[in-house]
This record gives structure tokens, sequence and C-alpha cells, in this order.
């Protein structure tokens, strides 16, 4: 197993907002996490990345606990990539990407470093802007630099949060052929958070639908994403076609029993944001 | 092979815009010089800058054997040289103090100012103007060192109050101004009670100024901003992590609160050994990072050596023209650098391209 969660449990304050949460990745697999707002996807990637603690429960990244190993080294192996570009200051999109390189690098960068960050920009295909700023760029070019970045750290896994919810349709199949692709190329592992099913369903190797803070159901995508488990998970009738050829899940109706889910704010999270380092 | 002559392309460009900031710099080095020298030239007594260069080159270089009278010996190196070279050095300790600050923030607003210290700073200083009361230290010194312990104290509350919520910005940045209003009110109070001559020490210090400098002086600023410095520079590059927000400083490797931490304490210590001798010269460590990001990017292994050289071209043009403008009468450096430094500071926010400030 390349990334092994096992009995994850995170509290915000007494309220648990993570429970019982178990998980495995191999390399080459692309995991997506579904779920409504505030079920608790977000915060499972952020347990990963050290950025949050959970109360109890173990994370292994290739067979060694998150816990004991150094904050640098442990962002040689998992890139984050954030929802948004969050950034008051002018930065050039070369110089984001080579901040992948941080965890490598004590000081002086070398050659090899701003070789790889090249590389990645080329890549991405982001090389004929690589001098302007950040700040500049569309949402579907600010995505892609900040995945280059997580790409520049060469992590064996990464780990996505909603990396298509501010992207157009062309950007969104762009963005997730390029996670797949490198994955498959790299044997890399992919964790990401995703909204839209359908994306989901047709770019993951597995799927774990989360519904207030458990795993309600976790495996083959088109065995999970069924429209028995949409309505308890979401509260919302659909219908599956395969007129394309391939699943499509087509939302119909809401019913009016929405199976009520802890939802805790973003916010109050955030107040609790306890770094462990 | 298409694609390796683009990387290679790319590859110089970007090193191409290194050496622009390596290029800003070194000219801004040399401005720094020259502007010493026209500096040090201006004044009630009328000394040509070739004078001045040798008067100075002929204490430094004494093998060299230069030829320089006494009376402008004294008035270069007793006199005009110690506020020039504090005006260098204060501008640079603050500019930087303002970088390190705006960049751990994550806010472009923020200065030393912002988080209480120089209202801290200022009440020490009126404690010792007006009730005569001091820490540590004789007559002389009583401003000084209360000021200096004051700003440390307010530095320290806000550490206090922000550890409590984990040291994020937000509540770094609302712990200061709540100190800033509490030591500003606390200091209007020392004034409302204080005498006509104490009031005029008070608001006098207020205004900031480099009347009072001198090589002592000077000694304790650099020694203080020089070894702070090596540490900021050290973590400049973490700071490019934060800038981002802590979750990707993390997921980078950084520990984004210790880095906060130990700039915290380094602008605090440049600031406080500033504004102790000088008063209150807010707006360049508000403004030279500014436009000095405006130039060189916000890259911070460059923005604070860059910031340090705005600050202290700032500074010293701003106090030579308040000591020479309307002579015999001269303006405090705190009143001229607002006064000139905002409306060009407008001009600039006009001129710069709006995703600056996205």
């Amino acid at each position: 197993m390349r990334l092994e969660i096992k009995d994850i449990q995170f509290n915000y304050g007494s309220v648990p907002v993570l429970e019982d949460i178990s998980l495995g990745i191999k390399g080459g697999e692309v995991l997506s996490l579904v779920g409504p707002n505030g079920s608790g996807k977000t915060t499972l990637l952020k347990c990963i990345n050290r950025i949050l603690k959970p109360k109890r429960g173990t994370i292994l990244v290739e067979g060694k606990d998150v816990t004991r190993v150094g904050l640098k080294e442990l962002a040689r192996s998992l890139g984050y990539v954030p929802q948004s570009a969050l950034s008051s200051f002018p930065l050039t999109v070369y110089d984001t990407v080579l901040l992948g390189r941080k965890p490598h690098v004590n000081w002086k960068l070398g050659e090899r470093d701003k070789g790889i960050a090249f590389g990645v920009l080329r890549l991405m295909e982001l090389d004929d802007m690589a001098l302007r700023l950040v700040s500049e760029l569309s949402g579907g070019e600010k995505q892609k630099v900040l995945m280059a970045r997580a790409l520049a750290q060469e992590p064996q896994v990464l780990l996505l949060d909603e990396p298509t919810s501010n992207l157009d349709l062309r950007h969104q199949l762009e963005v997730l052929h390029l996670i797949v692709d490198m994955v498959k190329e790299r044997g890399l592992s992919a964790v990401m958070a995703m909204h839209d099913l359908n994306l989901a369903l047709r770019f993951s190797s597995k799927i774990a639908m989360v519904k207030g803070g458990k795993i309600y159901a976790a495996g083959e995508p088109r065995a999970v994403l069924n429209s028995g488990n949409i309505r308890e998970v979401y509260g919302v009738e659909t219908t599956i076609s395969s007129d394309s050829g391939r699943p499509y899940i087509i939302p119909l109706t809401s019913t009016g029993k929405t199976s009520r889910t802890k939802v805790v704010s973003k916010r109050m999270i955030r107040e609790d944001l306890t770094l462990y380092v | 092979m298409a694609s390796k002559t683009e990387a290679v392309e790319a590859k110089e460009a970007y090193a191409k815009l290194t050496g622009r900031k390596v290029l800003f710099i070194l000219v801004g080095l040399g401005g720094v010089v020259a502007l010493v020298l026209v500096a040090t030239s201006l004044g009630s007594a009328d000394l040509g800058v070739s004078s001045v260069a040798s008067a100075i080159a002929a204490r430094i270089f004494p093998f060299l054997d230069l030829e320089v009278s006494t009376k402008v010996d004294v008035i270069v190196w007793g006199i005009r040289l110690p506020r020039v070279v504090l005006g260098v050095v204060a501008g640079a300790g603050l500019a930087v103090s303002g970088a390190a600050m705006q960049g751990i923030m994550r806010n472009p607003l923020v200065s030393p100012f912002t988080l209480g210290i120089s209202s801290a700073a200022a009440f020490g200083a009126s404690i010792a103007i007006v009730l005569g009361m001091g820490m540590v230290g004789s007559e002389k010194y009583l401003i000084i060192t209360n000021a200096f312990v004051f700003a440390l104290l307010a530095a320290f509350l806000v550490y206090g109050l922000a550890r409590i919520r984990g040291m994020r910005p937000e509540t770094l940045i609302l712990a200061g101004i709540a100190l800033m209003y509490f030591f500003s009110a606390a200091t209007s109070l020392l004034q409302y009670i204080a005498t006509k001559e104490e009031l005029q020490t008070v608001i006098h210090w207020l205004f900031g100024s480099l009347t009072g400098a001198s090589w002592e002086n000077i000694l304790i600023v650099v020694i203080i901003s020089f070894s702070c410095l090596p540490f900021l520079i050290k973590y400049s590059w973490d700071v490019n992590t934060m800038v981002a927000g802590d979750d990707v400083a993390t997921s980078l490797g950084v520990n984004p609160r210790r880095v906060r931490t130990v700039y915290m304490a380094l602008a605090t210590l440049i600031t406080a050994g500033i504004i102790c001798f000088t008063g209150i010269i807010g707006f360049v460590c508000l403004v030279a990072p500014h436009i000095t990001r405006m130039i060189i990017g916000a890259d911070h292994r460059f923005l604070l050596p860059s910031s340090c050289i705005m600050g202290g071209l700032l500074l010293l043009g701003a106090d030579t023209l308040g000591r020479t403008a309307f002579q015999p009468a001269i303006i405090p450096v705190g009143i001229v650098i607002s006064v000139i430094g905002v409306p060009f500071f407008l001009f600039l926010i006009l001129r710069t391209r709006k995703e600056y400030f996205q």
C-alpha cells in the first residue's frame, strides 16, 4: 500500500468531524472522495498532510507513520494541491512552481531543481507564461500552476482538494487527464476530493463516499456510485443512463428526507486549526 | 529538439529577470552612496560633494594622506554624517521590518506599527518625559530605554494573545490593533496631565526625527539590525510559501508558526532599536516594501535586501529635504516622509496594474 489510513478520528472541539475512516491506496491509483459539503473530505485530506492533527488513528505513507517523519521529509512524498491560489503578493509562475522544490533544498537552489521546475512547466504547457505573475492568470491556469508546484515536489502521493471546482469544461477535462496521466506514467497515487460525480466516475480507479464524517461506501466507481447510495448520501434521486457508452448520472429531484449530515462549518474547523509539528 | 531550445530560452529569460533584481540592488547601493555624499554636502555651510568625499575618504583610508581642513572634517564627521548615516540605517531597518511583517501576515497593510509597537514605544517615552519614571538607565537614557522596553513589551503581549489561537495572522493583527488603541489612549492621558514643556517634548518625540543622531546610536542600531538581518534572509524563502497560506506552507515542509514567531521577534527588535532613538517614523516601513515589490516582485529573497536599500534612500531623501528646504527651519523627517511619501505612493498605486492588488 502506498497510502494507508487506519481508524482516523478527527474532532472539532467535542464534535467529531471524521470517525473510523480507513482507506488504502496503491501506486497507480486515483481515489476520489465524494460526499456532500461538510462531510469531511477536505478535513481528511488535511489530516493526511498533517495540516490537521487527528484525534485517533494512524496514517502511513509508504509504510511510514506521517506523525513520525519531519514535515520536510513528508513534503517529499506528499504533494498538496489546495482549492485556490491565495496570494496577496505578486509572485511569478516560475517562482511559485520553484517553491515545490522547497522540501528538497536547504538554501541554495541547484541547477537540478531549476531543471525540474522548468520540466514541470513544459509538461503542463505553462512555459510560455513562466515569468508572468500568478495573479494575472485565469482560474484554470492558476489551478495548473498549483498542480505544477505539487508535481515539482516529486511526491509519491498527490492530494487534491476539488481540483476542478473553479474550472470551465475544457480545463476540467484537461486537469483530470493530466492527473490520471501522471498517476499512470510515474506510478503516483492521487487522492482527490470531488464534487462532480460524473467526473469522479470517469477518472477514478476507486471511490469513497463520505457521509457525516464516515465512509458510507468505498470501492470500484461503478459499484459505489449507484442510485441507492447517492440517494442515501446526498438525498437526491438519480437515474444512471448509459446512452453515450459510459454511465452518466442524471440528478432528478432531491428527496424530502435529506439524510441530515453533521455540517461543521469550515470556518469553525479553521479556528481550531492546530498544526502539530 | 524544439522543446529543448524553448527550455533554454525560458531559463535564459528567468536568469535575465534574476539579473535585473541583482542589478536593482547594485544600482540601489550606488544610489545610497551618491545620496549620502549629496546629503552630507548640503546644509548651512556649503561644502562641495568632492570635498565631502575626500573628508570621508580621509578617515576611512588614512593611508591615502588626503588633505582635509579641520573645519570640513568636523562638519562632515561630527555634525552631518551621523545624521545622514542614521537616516540610511534607520530607513533600511524600518523597511526590512515592514517587508518581513507584511510577508508573514500575508497582508500588505501591516507594518510593525500596526502591531502596536510604535504606540507602546510612544507610551514608554511619554512616561519617561512626563512622569520621569523609567525601567533602567540614567536620565539621559530614560526615554530611549523606556521606548525600547515598551515596544518589546507590546510585541510580547501580541505574541501571548496570538499564541492562544495558534499564531494566525488575523489574530496577530487584531491583537496588535487593540494594543495600539490602548497605548495611544494611555499616551493621550499622559499628554493631558503633562505641563506645557513636557507636552512639547512628547509631541516632538512623536513626530520622529534624526536630530539626536550620534555615532553611538548608529553603532547600536547597526549591531541590532545586522545581527537580525541574516536570520530574516535565512527564512526568506520559507516566507514565500507562507504567502500562499499556512496550509500550503505546511504541505511544503515549512512550519509557518515557527517562521512567524522568529520573524516577529526579529522585526520587533529592529524596529524598537531604531524608534527608541528617532521617535515614531512610521510611513517608511509600510511604503518602502511596497515600492520595492512593485519594481522587483514579491520574492522575499530579493525583497528583503532591496527593501533595505529603498528604505535607506527614502528616509535619507526625506530628511535631507526636511533639513534643507526651509532653512534655517528643520522639519522632522517623520512629517516630511508622510507629506511627500503619501502623494508619491498614491501615484504609484494608480499607475500599477490592478492585478498587483488581487
